[in-house]
Formats: C-alpha cells, structure tokens, sequence
C-alpha cells in the first residue's frame, strides 16, 4: 500500500470474520471468509439486511469486527490507525455523500489534502480525476454539488474516492439512487476506468444484473452474510449452488447468460454464400448456387459489407445484383453480446449477419449456435462442480 | 426641548451609552455562542443530552429576567458583572438548541463519507458537521442577539451599562423636564441599534456560509 502512482489493487482477505451487535442474539455477519483477488471487481449481492453492506464496511474498519482477522495487501487492517487505513481505501457511496459546503474541486481535494500533498500536486490531481470521469474541469470546478444532476454528482463521488489512487476502492450502491439510463452509462465508465486502474474493488449491490454486468466475481450472501456461492458470473449463472442462490438469480437465468458472452466467443458459421455486386452477374450467381445446393446468398458490396439476400428465384429476371433482394437488417458485430446476436437473429427471421470490425462480412449467427453454446456452458459448470 | 434637540445636545453622552449596550450584548452573544456550541458538541449524539439540555436552557429563560437580576446582584454586586452573566445564561438556550439542531440535521450519509475517507473525529466534526450547522448556529445567534437588546435594557436595573439607565431613569423621573425624552431616546436607540446588529448578522451570513448550502 505505498504511496505509489501506478499502484493496482492489492488482495483483500476475510478470515473468520464476526461482527456480533451486544443486545441482539445472532450476529450481524457470522463467521464470512473470502479471499478478494487483488486487481478484480468483487460483487456482494443479497437481499436487504443480509449483512453485505456490514461486511464491506469491516473492511475500512467504519464498523469494527468483533473477531476475526482482515488482511489488505498482507497488512493486517486491524492493527493500523483506522483514519490512516481509511486514506488508503476509496470509498463511494449511495448518493456520493458529497460534502454540499465544498466545490467540486474542494470534494475531490479531501483526501489527497489529508495525506498532505502540496497544494500544486493537488490541483493537477484534481483536473486530472475530473477528466477520467468525464467532468470538464473549466466547468465544473467550481461547482457545488447541489449544482449538478444525480449522474454527475455520483462521478465525483467516484472521482473522491479515486484521488489519492487508492489500490483498494469500496462501493457501496453507488448507482443506486439514479435513474436506470444513467445507470447503465456509470457501470460502463466503471468497467472501463477499471480496464486502465485494475483496482480491487468491493462493491455491494442488491440487483443481480448490475452484479453480473460488472464483476469478475460474485458472491452471493444469505443471512448474517453466510457465503452462498462465490464464483464467476457465468458459473453462478450457469449453475445456481442452492435454491435460494437460484432464486436470487432470478427467471432468465439463460438470458442473463447472454450477456456475458460476445459473438467473438462462439462457433457462428462462415459457410454462407456470398458474392459481390459489382464483380458478379445474376446468372454467375446462380450457377454458383445450384452447384452449392442453397436456395439464399448473400450480396455484398465492394468492401465485403453485407447488402441484401437474394433467392434463387429473383436472380432468373435480375439485370444485377445491384437491386435484388431483401436488404439485410440488423447486423451484429463480432463485439455483439449474445444478447444483441438473439435479438437480431428473432428480428431478421431465422439468422443474422455477423461483421467484423471496419463492417466486412465474417459469418453468419442463427438461434442454434446461441442454444448450443448455452447448453455447453451448463455442461462444462456441471461437470466442473460435480469434479469439485 | 423636542426629541431631536434633546438626542442632539446630549448625544456624547447616548452614542457613548448605545456604544456600551452594544458592547455588552455582542461580547454576552460571543460568550453564549461559544459555550452554546461546546454544550451542543458535547450532547448532540445523545438524545437524551440533547432533551436534558435544552431543557436546562428553556429553564433558565423562563425566569424573569427582573427576578434572575435580582438573585445575582446579592453574590455578584452591582454593574457589569451580573449584567454579562444574566444576558450569557438567556442567549444560551436559542444558541444551544439551534446548534444541536443543526448539528443533527447534517445528513448521516455525508458524515459517514468523511469518515469513510479518513478524516479524523475532530475534522468530521470542524470541517464537515459545523460548517454544515453554522446556518442553524447563526440563526440562534441572531435570535439571542436581538432578545438580549431587550433585556440589556432591563439589566439597568443592576446598574449595568447600556441605554437601559436612559430608560429608567426616564420614567422615574416622569412629569419632570425631558423625561419623556430621555426615555424615548433610550427606547429608540435600542431599537436602532437592534436593526443595525441584523444587518451585521445579513453579512456575516453572506461571508461564512458556503454558497453550496445557502438557502
């Protein structure tokens, strides 16, 4: 945990930790261990009052356990000055908790003041954050938060708790109060700081699809934090540990499946047959069809992107290949969620095209591919806990 | 001798006077202010503290201030001392209440984030908690400001400083030349000086409130 610039995330480790309130019987979190790998967003997931929120708030010791131990990069978190360990680990909240009596620059500033940098370091800091969550410095600065939207409030509550480049980043809910729009574009700037950052990051949430979207890691928490299942996405997805584990994943286990796959991941096919406009005449075109036995080609235009279906049977009165057809509708990417692929694959009846990067045809992706990998993916998951 | 000619030709002796009212309520309001919000600080995270201390407050401003006067002269004598106190004991209860007011009323999430990314007690407490209570701490001030010009004037009774002995001896002296005047001038430059203070106060509030949290 040193004072380090390029510092990335360092492991987490939860040993027997307890935290027991005095006056009530059962303890709050009862006897959790984990380890949180270092540089990966871990996700704690259950209902509400099952304990999630307690565990992440041991780490930073803003709730001390009653027993066991906590380790953060080998360190043991309950051995430091709490206020120190504190400076070292980012924390975000629900509604950012922004201090309403301070600027924008101000809010950012907390920390990075507290460990006692020069002023100048702090000011190139400040527009520095502002940037990487995608506030303009020239205009927000100066800002108060009561100022800014809900969306942009959240920013710089991220950009707070990044400041002083801690290697470990807490979140609790921080997407929670905004609307469901603003959401989703704060998940995909979180995913994509973490690409650069690889941060360990604890993140509590109560809605699984939030949870599968950004983590590397799920647990799911039942009562007094009791550790349910702990894995990937995919696994958890794939193959639910317990009823309640598959409760929580909800109706749409498989459709949540699709999303974490990229079209990039599957067997699509690449045995369409295809032809370019302007170098094939209709009756080539059909000969090469009758040879290949396909009633359906593709027409593609000078740089290979996909343009229109034809039949067999238009290409007999055609001129050229220019305007026969059905053009092609929607299109997937290679970059495509599963997802996207399905939906693209019900709406053009039967099979979508996939392109590559600059748009160029690869392939073709239709609704047996999709059902295949997702069967797949429950057989390796079965097979691998049954080994386990 | 009308008003004005009277306020004119004795006027070093009333500015000198208005100077001394003055003076006495800003230094009690300071006073209270200071142990109003270390009282505050002290109960504010117990409901319990809270209750008993504003009670303890609401207490002492129900004495009458004639009556609470008269119980101090006998330890502290006459002049400015049991003035200073009594006026310090009344200011108490609007400071204290509106500074645990304010103080509970900071929302728990952003003092849980302070905590969150390291500050210590002590800067939760200054940096966050009172500049966030300050609007509600100033506004008790000014309640007990504009309610000691009152009682400073009461407070002639002890033989303290102020525009108070104007008054009284004003009406003591009623029937006799300008004692409706004197009186008067007394009265006036109470209320002048009242006004004068609230505009203090306006700007006071304009420097140190943040504008993030001005209404």
């Amino acid at each position: 945990m040193a004072d380090n610039d390029n510092v990335s995330g360092v492991e987490i480790q939860l040993d027997h930790v307890t935290k027991r309130y005095s006056g009530s019987r059962e303890p709050a979190v009862k006897d959790v261990t984990m380890t949180i790998p270092a540089g990966k967003i871990v996700i704690l997931v259950g209902p509400s009052g099952c304990g999630k929120t307690t565990t992440m708030r041991m780490i930073n010791r803003l709730i001390e356990p009653t027993s066991g131990t906590i380790t953060i990069g080998g360190e043991d978190a309950l051995r430091l000055n709490a206020d120190e360990l504190r400076r070292k680990i980012g924390y975000a909240i629900q509604q950012a908790g922004l201090f309403p009596h301070f600027t924008v620059a101000q809010n950012i500033a907390v920390v990075p003041g507290l460990l006692g940098w020069d002023r100048k370091r702090i000011e190139q800091r400040v527009d520095e954050m502002m940037d990487l969550v995608g506030l303009d410095p020239a205009q927000f600065r100066t800002r108060y938060p009561r100022q800014l939207s809900g969306g942009q409030q959240q920013r710089v509550g991220v950009a707070r708790a990044l400041a002083a480049d801690p290697p470990v980043l807490l979140m609790d809910e921080p997407f929670g109060a905004v609307d469901p729009i603003t959401r989703g574009n704060l998940q995909d700037e979180l995913l994509r700081l973490q690409t650069d950052l690889r941060k360990t990051i604890v993140f509590v949430t109560h809605d699984f699809d939030e949870a599968v979207k950004l983590g590397d890691k799920i647990a799911v928490l039942g009562e007094a934090s009791t550790i349910m299942q702990y894995d990937t996405p995919e696994a958890i997805l794939a193959n639910p540990a317990n009823d309640t584990v598959a409760g929580f994943v909800g109706a749409g286990a498989s459709l949540k499946q699709l999303t974490l796959l990229r079209v990039r991941d599957v067997n699509y096919n690449d045995d369409a047959l295809t032809a370019v406009s302007e170098d094939t005449s209709p009756a080539q075109l059909r000969s090469r069809m009758t040879e290949a036995g396909k009633t359906y080609a593709l027409v593609l235009d000078g740089r290979r992107r996909p343009q229109r279906w034809v039949h067999v049977r238009d290409l007999s009165t055609a001129a050229s290949l220019a305007a026969v057809g059905r053009p092609v509708g929607d299109l997937v990417s290679t970059q495509s969620t599963l997802q996207d692929a399905l939906e693209a694959i019900l709406a053009e009846g039967g099979n979508a095209v996939v392109t590559g990067t600059r748009g160029e045809y690869v392939g073709t992706i239709d609704i047996r591919t999709v059902t295949d990998t997702i069967q797949q993916i429950r057989e390796e998951h079965e097979t691998g806990s049954a080994a386990s | 001798m009308n008003l004005f000619a009277y306020i004119a030709d004795r006027w070093d002796r009333l500015s000198l006077q208005a100077l001394l009212h003055v003076s006495e309520v800003v230094q009690s309001t300071v006073i209270a202010a200071i142990a109003g919000v270390l009282i505050g600080v002290a109960v504010y995270r117990s409901p319990i503290g809270s209750a008993v201390a504003t009670a303890l407050a609401s207490t002492i401003l129900t004495i009458p201030s004639f009556a609470l006067l008269g119980l101090l002269i006998p330890v502290f004598g006459l002049g400015a001392t049991p003035t200073v106190i009594a006026l310090v004991l009344y200011a108490l209860l609007p400071i204290t209440r509106n500074t645990i007011v304010g103080l509970a009323g900071v929302d728990p999430a952003v003092t849980d984030a302070a905590k969150g990314i390291g500050m210590n007690r002590l800067g939760v407490l200054t940096r966050v908690e009172l500049r966030l209570a300050w609007p509600a701490i100033l506004a008790g001030m000014r309640v007990a400001t504009q309610m000691l010009m009152g009682i400073a004037v009461i407070a002639a009774y002890a033989k303290g400083p102020g525009l108070g002995g104007e008054v009284f001896s004003g009406l003591t002296r009623a029937g006799s030349a300008n004692a409706t005047n004197q009186a008067l001038a007394g009265t006036l430059g109470v209320v002048v000086l009242a006004l004068l203070l609230e505009g203090v106060y306006f700007l006071i509030a304009r420097l140190t409130v943040s504008r993030g949290i001005r209404g």
